[in-house]
């Protein structure tokens, strides 16, 4: 009887993300009792949620239309990363800064998201229409997609015709270097706005704030006629059909949504960083993204924003605070990159497994 | 009207399914041509390389014909198979073993590993029907963490492995490893003399053991035929023999290594004596269907002997090398996939992979049959991945089969095979095109872009590329054409439910 209970609890809970909250637990009572500096981590942990955030989200539009978690979001990422360098490229930061001081940055930053957002539709668009011929190995293909996508820009990237110092190659004077610095442009942004320190945690007030309201624009948006009309052609196509949706149209709306949350969410995750990293940087954001959203409670056919918010801050908690904690424990060696890959792939194939459970 | 529309959807159609079949002759050959042409490399080094490359990779990419005939897709967890090899690798590099006995040591101790890590895997496969190829990848993934986790922490952490040269801090493996003077070229280095002489004999105590066990059966066993057989073996090895005590012979065919252009002229006479074979053994009748296999073969053998010939080709030939018992190696394991499609076994694979309610209705055991296609191709993975490294000789100790399942999968794809159906041939079509890509595509890049650091995003580029293109097209296919054939065992997403195209499918309850 109370096995049964027991049974029943981890099927709603599931075992993995039992075993990577109570991992989590341990790992940060094991930092605090070893006299790591807990509250420093914690800072950098509500950092690396809110760079992460909205990356994690950008699987919401798509687990909704019935894609399933989007491997592909790399799209997404490099129409991000093409605005935030034209925006730096035409130097619009410091052009807006000269006439009116402090706004520059903001008007950087809200340029290569239009940028962006504007291209990553138009990418979303081809790609939803491209997955829809696709139906029943929407995974396979978008991690493919993803991965070749990104190695597609590499060699763009390495030539593309930029002529801002700040970006280009120190000795050819064309390319993307590989990382390029983000002071002079709005690098820091959201991080630095209104932030505050209650005792030794410093709270990112801005990007928590920024990733809040997108959260709340998402929801507000699957409330609508039309994300009410995505969601139906997600959870039953049949049923849409039946009802007047058109469901492909659906789907082409669910994962162009999502391939442009994923070109904001690299801007945020790269003024957070200050640094833009080009080439395969972003080559696992997809995967991790996919763990991120599948720890907090998805499934691969269900997700609400909960999730993304649960499951990215446990995501980024165990990335960060398993290094001090193993280095301290094991003298030295750093185990949390593999803990990472063991735990990062373990959940997703624990959804795979439980998404087919069985069935024949 | 609506009639002629069908029709331009059925012209349209049969085009893209023309090309989709084609596409090695419409894509990969003209762009191999293509790059040739642009890099301007010099023939004879694109040809040794490429001859090296296809002895290493080739048996990696014939691991993956058997789980598609099972209808697992392209076998994305042929990685397990890898890391079994380099585990054994390390404790028989650690014992002290060298040259072949090393490696028979390893493939001793990477065999069982490598059947119970495709058991789990074929597990997974079984829970995640229709999400194997993901699932095959996410996994290789997550076991790479899991190798990295016993390389770097438990071995010599937790396990005593006491080996100042592989582990120089007491534990985690070095990161590079290098085999020289161990297990490098320890099956390159076979000369084809003695591959004669060892296949020669297996050859004969297999047949003879095949043969027992035909009779205990109560089979009845073509006497003639097994003669012949036997004597052919005995041929074989005696042939080896005999070139091993004739200085001229062993000259020739003693080496190390076989100059491509002996090896031209003994396929050549191979063939031709293989063509002759036929016609006297079954004296074929005009325009029969053996017929033509002779001629084909006759003709195969004349235009080898041929190029030979042609002072320019024979040149070329002369400054190649290729490695005879690997080459022999790969025979084998392309006769082995062609030997398991004619078992009983392998029946009931190709009755999984085409539709597994029909094979479940015919009292195949659907999910045992998966499992053991999975696990033997995670061994002919753990083997091919033994021939590969013995052949590159260092190892990135803890990366090193990251990569596997990427560029076999994609050798595959090249050579025209698709997610259903794949067959030797087009494994080493596949592996042929692909790797001379792999060594032209960068060179052409350099010379169009004259910077060589473009070189790596291309070579990855086109990898994940031609998988996503593969796999799209494919799926493409799949979805817009028959829904009947079963395809959905592998396309069928884990959204079955969702999907509108697989919940027609009856067989995605």
């Amino acid at each position: 009887m109370s096995n049964e209970k027991v049974k029943k609890a981890l099927d709603v809970i599931g075992v993995p993300r039992l075993i990577v909250f109570l991992f989590f637990i341990g790992i940060v009572i094991t930092a605090a009792v070893n006299g790591i500096d807990v509250p420093s981590f914690f800072s950098s942990t509500l950092k690396y949620w809110g760079m992460w955030g909205i990356l994690v989200l950008a699987m919401i539009p798509s687990i909704k239309c019935g894609i399933g978690p989007n491997f592909g979001v790399s799209l997404g990422i490099v129409c991000g990363l093409f605005g935030t360098l034209l925006s730096m490229e035409l130097g619009i930061v410091p052009k807006i800064d000269a006439s009116m001081p402090g706004l520059g940055p903001w008007v950087g930053f809200f340029f290569a998201i239009l940028v962006s957002v504007a291209v990553a539709w138009l990418v979303g668009v081809a790609y939803g229409k491209m997955l829809n011929t696709v139906k029943g190995s929407e995974m396979t293909v978008t991690t493919y997609i993803g991965y070749s996508i990104i190695f597609l820009m590499c060699i763009f990237w390495f030539r593309a015709p930029f002529s801002s110092g700040e970006i280009v190659w120190p000795l050819s004077g064309v390319g993307v270097r590989n990382s390029v610095a983000m002071e002079n442009s709005f690098g820091y942004l959201l991080n630095d706005f209104l932030g505050f320190s209650i005792g030794p945690v410093y709270i990112p007030t801005g990007i928590i704030l920024f990733v809040l309201l997108v959260c709340l624009f998402v929801s507000l948006y699957f409330r609508s006629k039309t994300g009410i009309a995505i969601t139906a052609a997600g959870s039953n196509p049949t049923f849409a059909r039946a009802s007047g949706i058109d469901v492909d149209k659906m789907r082409v709306k669910g994962i162009a949504f999502s391939t442009i949350l994923g070109a904001i969410g690299i801007i945020v995750y790269t003024q957070g960083f200050g640094y833009l990293q080009a080439y395969a940087a972003p080559l696992n954001m997809g995967f991790i993204c996919v763990a991120s959203v599948l720890i907090g409670g998805a499934t691969t056919t269900k997700a609400t924003i909960s999730h993304v918010i649960i499951g990215t801050f446990l995501y980024q908690g165990l990335v960060i605070f398993t290094p001090p904690v193993s280095n301290h424990l094991l003298a030295g060696t750093d185990i949390s990159d593999t803990m990472r890959q063991i735990i990062q792939n373990g959940v997703i194939l624990y959804a795979l497994a439980q998404a087919k459970g069985g069935s024949d | 009207m609506n009639n002629g529309v069908s029709q331009k959807k059925d012209f349209t159609a049969a085009m893209r399914q023309f090309v989709f079949d084609n596409k090695v002759f419409f894509i990969f050959i003209p762009l191999s041509i293509l790059c040739i042409l642009i890099s301007g490399a010099n023939v004879s080094y694109i040809v040794g390389e490429v001859a090296s490359r296809f002895g290493r990779n080739t048996c990696l990419v014939l691991a993956l014909i058997i789980p598609c005939m099972a209808g697992l897709g392209m076998n994305f967890g042929i990685v397990v198979g890898a890391i079994a090899a380099q585990i054994s690798i390390f404790w028989v590099v650690h014992w002290g073993f060298t040259g072949i006995t090393g490696m028979l040591l390893c493939v001793l101790m990477s065999t069982p590993m490598a059947i119970f890590f495709g058991w789990l895997l074929g597990k997974l496969f079984n829970k995640t029907k229709g999400a194997e190829m993901i699932a095959g990848l996410v996994l290789g993934f997550f076991a790479g963490g899991l190798y990295r986790l016993f390389t770097l922490y438990i071995l010599g952490g937790v396990i005593p492995f006491d080996d100042p040269n592989l582990l120089p801090r007491g534990f985690g493996l070095r990161n590079a490893y290098d085999l020289t003077g161990n297990l490098k070229y320890s099956v390159d280095d076979i000369s084809f003399l003695t591959t004669a002489v060892v296949l020669g004999l297996a050859a004969i105590v297999a047949l003879l053991c095949s043969a027992l066990y035909d009779k205990k059966k109560g089979k009845a066993v073509n006497g003639k035929a097994l003669t012949m057989q036997l004597v052919l073996s005995a041929l074989v090895t005696g042939f080896g023999l005999i070139g091993k005590s004739v200085p001229a012979l062993n000259q020739l065919y003693g080496q190390k290594r076989l100059i491509l252009a002996d090896a031209v002229v003994l396929a050549a006479a191979a063939l031709l004596a293989y063509a002759l074979w036929i016609f006297a053994g079954k004296r074929p009748a005009k325009g029969s269907k053996e017929m033509v296999t002779v001629i084909r073969f006759a003709v195969a053998g004349v235009v080898l002997f041929a190029s030979n010939m042609v002072p320019a080709i024979n040149k070329l030939y002369r400054s190649v090398r290729v490695p005879a018992m690997t080459y022999a190696l790969i025979a084998l394991f392309a006769l082995f996939n062609n030997w398991i499609v004619n078992t009983r076994l392998g029946q009931n694979m190709r009755t999984v992979g085409q539709n597994r309610a029909v094979a479940t209705s015919a009292g195949i055991d659907v999910n045992k049959t998966r499992i053991i296609a999975t696990c033997i191709s995670t061994v002919l993975a753990a083997w091919g991945q033994l021939i590969f490294l013995q052949n590159l000789g260092t190892f990135n100790t803890v990366q090193q089969q990251d990569n596997v399942g990427l560029y076999a999968v994609a050798a595959l794809l090249v050579g025209g095979a698709s997610v259903q159906k794949a067959n030797n041939k087009q494994a080493i079509t596949g592996v042929l095109l692909f790797h001379t890509l792999f060594v032209v595509a960068p060179l052409a890049a350099t010379q169009l872009v004259g910077d060589s650091a473009i070189s790596e995003y291309i070579r990855m580029f086109f990898s994940y590329g031609v998988i996503a293109v593969s796999l799209s097209m494919h799926a493409w296919k799949s979805s817009g054409g028959k829904r009947d054939t079963g395809a959905d065992g592998l396309t069928a997403s884990m959204l079955a439910t969702q999907s509108p195209a697989a919940s027609d499918s009856p067989l995605s309850e």
